[in-house]
């Protein structure tokens, strides 16, 4: 926070109270119908065009390269430990949220990375610590879990990234009941995973994304 | 393609069109075209920052309508038009905050919104805007300011105000 925002903090809280109520308003059918119109068109269109219209006018269309054997490997590990732990009444993390500081020192230090611990109390999650574990090639990787109000559990799995290894774009898989976004960036891979819907997740993981990246 | 991943950005969509534009069907439109677009783009969508994304379409799709004039330049927009554009407003609070933002040049009123409603950080907004992070900065103190000296009731511009 700057002086300037401390200083025009009132000028914030102001705009915010004054529309923050749009953020509840019922959105109108046109854009949130099951299937708006504008979907259906979408997929029309990329279904029949995908070959001819698409394929020639944008290059870009091309998905990111195949997945590697580890990366595949992230979302089902990180679904697995999310199984294993978020259930967990007594135990489910090691070093509790409120010995943050050392939370953190510990786990940079046993994967050799300075983490950062993303804060996800927009969306209404608070962190209650995390664990180490063993990866798949027993090196160590960090588990971090949260918690909403109603006792619904996230986990933010992270593993150092090898050597050369392709980053990947942002992408969703589903374990049993465990809903997983993943992604590789040049130093680690991240996964979050919970058994939450979709668009849920997405913005939580793009939430996520966007404080690692800061 | 997962187009239901945009459908939880709507009411974020919304709430700053809402204070960008000032009138609820004017903003809508805008949340309108900025979908369809995003929807014909989403293939282009790289990894990330969805949110970033989808306002950095709100962005284009919003000068746009600049350019074509949909939506008058606010320095020319006179006190009937924002009456009439906002018929719930019943706060005299209120109403001075969205004839302030009006006020604002478009280019600082994104700036100073996306900050206050979106929490963006300078590179978000930079990302969102397709500015560099001094314009950013830059526009973001001068709208400040120029908001903070409109409610405050100082009138540089020597505007008349309305008589309530």
């Amino acid at each position: 926070m700057t002086t300037d925002d401390r200083k025009y903090a009132e000028q914030t809280a102001q705009i915010k109270r004054r529309f923050d109520p749009v953020m509840t308003e019922p959105i109108p059918a046109r854009m949130y119908l099951k299937s708006p119109p504008w979907i259906d068109y979408a997929r029309a269109a990329v279904v029949f065009g995908a070959g001819i219209a698409i394929g020639l006018a944008m290059p870009d269309f091309k998905q990111t390269a195949p997945l590697t054997a580890s990366a595949a490997q992230l979302p089902i590990r990180a679904a697995r430990a999310h199984v294993v732990y978020s259930p967990e009444v007594r135990h489910p993390v090691e070093v509790d949220a409120k010995e943050h500081d050392h939370l953190v020192k510990w786990l940079s230090k046993r994967l050799d990375y300075p983490l950062k611990v993303p804060v996800l109390s927009t969306e209404g999650f608070e962190l209650l610590g995390g664990r180490l574990l063993p990866g798949g090639e027993g090196q160590p990787v960090a588990q971090f879990m949260y918690q909403d109000a109603s006792g619904k559990r996230l986990t933010l799995y992270v593993s150092r990234s090898k050597k050369g290894e392709p980053v990947t774009a942002f992408r969703f898989a589903r374990e049993g009941s465990v809903s997983v976004f993943y992604w590789i960036d040049n130093d680690c891979g991240y996964a979050l995973s919970g058994e939450l819907d979709k668009p849920a997740l997405a913005r939580v993981a793009s939430l996520v994304y966007r404080q690692l990246q800061s | 393609m997962d187009f239901e991943l945009i459908v939880p950005y709507i009411p974020n969509l919304r709430r700053y069109a809402r204070a960008l534009v000032g009138d609820r069907d004017g903003a809508d439109d805008l949340v309108q075209d900025t979908l369809e677009r995003a929807v014909r783009k989403f293939h282009l969508w790289r990894p990330g920052d969805l949110r970033a994304w989808l306002f950095s379409i709100m962005h284009n799709v919003f000068v746009n309508q600049l350019k074509a004039r949909k939506i008058a330049p606010s320095v020319e927009i006179d006190e009937e038009m924002i009456a009439a554009h906002m018929p719930t407003v019943t706060s005299t609070d209120v109403m001075d905050l969205d004839r302030a933002l009006l006020r604002l040049a478009p280019e600082q009123r994104e700036v100073v919104l996306l900050v206050a409603l979106e929490d963006m950080t300078y590179a978000d907004v930079s990302h969102a805007l397709g500015i560099p992070i001094g314009t950013v900065m830059s526009r973001l103190s001068r709208g400040r300011e120029r908001l903070r000296r409109a409610m405050e009731g100082e009138n540089p511009r020597g505007e008349l105000r309305a008589v309530q």
